[in-house]
């Protein structure tokens, strides 16, 4: 390149960055350099200008560097990475998900592990779980249900009400919950799967915000704002993890002559929700290979095809609705189990965009994207608790640059239901 | 009589404000076929830009009151598209012509982002403003109920109809309105015939913006009280309106506005108030399942 080349390039780029930094002041002076405080039942306008000038410069050099980054770099480094990640994908992902999955299985009896470790594994172990449900829906069938968390509110109530007013054990109530999650999914389904796919993500998020204002105001049944507390505690095949246990039972300690130890009933739990979630994944590779699983795949690539091939839309979307809610239910069931309380407060829109951005970051209808994004978002918040705050800013904002720069998720390629068998060296 | 007389002049204020918004989400609906997720967000924005130019105001001492008002809809306009205009740019533009879902999580990203953007700078409290637009018309009044038309319910209604006259006129004669009908049709083909894709979307969502502002100004005169959880619900709702009217069809947007603010305050002056949000979606999915066009729409033709 020559001199007035490269410099015509810069005045170029410069141009661009004050104009970036011309919207960024533009979008900064309400929202940043001025806000109300409450003086005495009026408002008072204060200024902090000086974040407004931070902000501007910011967006400058970024915007300025972005321009200036060689664009020619830029395609390569992506070619080959898109390379790397297609050669030895299928053994590197074997691989860890083994090492995951042997991980997660030592996990309580290792040294490091405390109260703390395993409370945190089973809160990822949840959203894994919800990922898995949820990828169903929205990795196989590419239907974007935005009220999810809905599912897991119908079955941690039903356990919650089951358990509590009929006197039923988490075994029995477990099945019960799962089913009248996927009542709710054909119910809502039925309906609306007819209707095309981003009028179901608003129909979806109406679905969510009805199920909890039906959970607050239905004081009598759901308990209201106040929630469900005192849901018992699961017990190990009927024995209970209490210190005294009540006249006739045998506690888990006794039984098996080892010392009181809280630590066993969290274990448990965190077990109970690998099992749950390992059930999950296992169900949804099955079911892939299936027909049907791969009648939803083939409709999220093209309904018109499938149609013309003899496959009913509503039908094959139904399953998957109500499939993925059934699994949504068991993960409810267990919240509650583990919980002891449950009130809407867990139920909000907020909780859906989680689950739903598990399974975008981990790479729609990858299984272990999901397992790294859930461990992502439920691990990072943990470390960074003095960003509490910017917490959702960042979350917001990650979602469009993940969707920008990799749409197709952190864990690039969704791995194929079926591969032909091809030499060495494939043709790719 | 007069009860349910006071509730339809409570349900039309309420529905030209839904209305309001409604426009911003069938017209970007019609174009790029998208939901704009942030919409409501945008209208968060300018019912906060509202409060804080009217407390600048009023610090200053400026009495005359149609003149604050005007000075505090430019503000909030301008600046509110300003706003919309980035939105799009940052978050809708580099997915053009990705896979169908993208663009609609990448707003669900912007909503969420927005909307804690302005928690973190603005605070999370509700921010009380004092009435500014005060007292009003009596229309009949009978023993035990008056019925009254206040001030900012005619300045709301007024607003609504001028700009929705303004825009029809915007739509069907100028240059701007021909080009968005033709990107409507077909984005390819309008590009072929000259016109310029990128400006006319970016307008359509200033345009956007622009209503989504007047309409947060308009419920900051009409609550007093604002906060950065108003766009979720509002948007949910305006949306409902849009999809009731025909999504894609401004007309429709309007009266699909009308109708749920209508239902609304129907609802909660008869039956239950805890439960008027449940109405609103139920009415949307009623809607979707006996007429998913909508009640203005055009039927939707699955091109292959």
């Amino acid at each position: 390149m020559t001199a007035a080349a490269i410099s015509g390039r810069l005045a170029g780029s410069v141009k661009e960055a004050a104009l970036a930094a011309f919207v960024a002041l533009a979008l900064a002076i309400p929202m940043v350099g001025l806000h109300t405080v409450d003086q005495g039942g009026t408002l008072v306008v204060e200024t902090r200008f000086h974040w407004v000038a931070i902000a501007v410069l910011l967006v400058f050099a970024g915007r300025l560097a972005l321009a200036l980054w060689p664009a020619r770099l830029r395609l390569k480094a992506r070619r080959e990475a898109a390379h790397v990640a297609v050669d030895g994908h299928f053994r590197v992902l074997k691989f860890l998900a083994v090492a995951a999955i042997s991980i997660a299985i030592l996990l309580p009896v290792l040294p490091i592990t405390d109260r703390y470790v395993i409370d945190v594994a089973t809160t990822v172990l949840i959203y894994v779980m919800l990922g898995w449900g949820l990828n169903i829906v929205v990795g196989l069938a590419g239907l974007l249900d935005l009220g999810y968390v809905a599912f897991y509110a119908v079955g941690a109530y039903s356990f919650a009400l089951l358990a509590r007013n009929l006197g039923l054990n988490f075994w029995e109530c477990l099945p019960l919950a799962g089913a009248l999650a996927a009542v709710f999914g054909v119910l809502l389904g039925f309906p609306v799967l007819r209707l095309r796919g981003d009028y179901l993500a608003i129909v979806t998020l109406g679905f969510g915000e009805m199920i909890r204002i039906v959970l607050i105001n239905w004081q009598s049944f759901t308990g209201g704002p106040n929630g469900l507390t005192s849901i018992p505690r699961p017990s190990f095949f009927g024995l209970p993890f209490t210190r005294t246990p009540e006249e006739g039972e045998t506690a888990f300690h006794q039984f098996f002559g080892l010392e009181f130890s809280p630590y066993h009933r969290l274990a448990f739990l965190y077990y109970l929700i690998l099992a749950l979630a390992l059930v999950t994944n296992a169900f949804t590779m099955r079911i892939r290979r299936l027909p049907v699983g791969r009648a939803w795949e083939a409709l999220r690539e093209d309904e018109i095809a499938c149609r013309a091939l003899g496959i009913n839309p509503t039908n094959t979307k139904l399953t998957a609705f109500a499939i993925g809610a059934m699994f949504g239910g068991f993960a409810g069931s267990f919240f509650a189990t583990r919980q002891g309380f449950i009130s809407p407060e867990s139920f909000t829109f907020i909780e859906s965009a989680m689950i739903l951005a598990i399974v975008v970051l981990g790479g729609m209808g990858s299984q272990i994207g999901v397992v790294f994004a859930a461990t992502l978002l439920v691990v990072l918040p943990e470390l960074g608790r003095e960003f509490a705050e910017l917490r959702m800013v960042l979350f917001g904002a990650a979602m469009i640059a993940i969707m920008i720069w990799r749409p197709h998720g952190l864990l690039a390629r969704r791995d194929p239901s079926i591969v032909l068998p091809l030499p060495k060296r494939g043709t790719a | 009589m007069e009860y349910f007389l006071q509730q339809t002049i409570n349900g039309i204020t309420l529905g030209a404000i839904y209305g309001l918004v409604a426009i911003g989400y069938t017209m970007v609906y019609g174009i790029i076929g998208m939901i704009n997720f942030a919409h409501g967000e945008i209208y968060m924005i300018g019912a906060f830009v509202a409060v804080i130019a009217f407390s600048i105001l009023a610090m200053l001492g400026v009495a005359n009151l149609p003149l604050a008002i005007l000075i505090v809809l430019a503000t909030a306009v301008i600046f509110t598209s300003v706003y919309g205009w980035t939105v799009e740019r940052i978050a809708y533009r580099p997915l053009r012509g990705s896979f169908r879902l993208a663009p609609l999580i990448s707003a669900i990203g912007m909503s969420i982002f927005l909307q804690n953007y302005v928690q973190v700078l603005q605070g999370a409290r509700v921010k009380p403003l004092q009435p500014i637009v005060t007292g009003g018309l009596t229309i009949m009044r009978s023993d035990h109920f008056t019925v009254a038309l206040s001030y900012i319910q005619i300045l709301i209604i007024l607003t609504t109809v001028a700009l929705m006259i303004g825009f029809s006129l915007l739509i069907a004669r100028t240059a701007l309105g021909r080009a968005q009908r033709a990107c409507e049709q077909d984005l390819t083909m309008a590009a072929l015939l000259g016109i310029n894709v990128d400006r006319t979307i970016s307008l359509t969502f200033v345009l956007g913006a622009g209503l989504a502002a007047v309409a947060g100004v308009m419920v900051t005169l009409y609550y007093g009280v604002v906060d950065f959880y108003i766009g979720f619900q509002a948007g949910l709702k305006a949306f409902a309106a849009a999809v009731l009217g025909g999504i894609g069809s401004l007309p429709g947007a309007m009266l699909g506005g009308l109708l749920i603010g209508l239902v609304e305050a129907f609802w909660a002056a008869y039956f239950t108030v805890e439960y008027k949000d449940l109405a609103t979606f139920a009415i949307l999915i009623l809607v979707l399942i006996f007429r998913p066009t909508g009640l203005l729409g055009r039927p939707d033709v699955e091109k292959v």
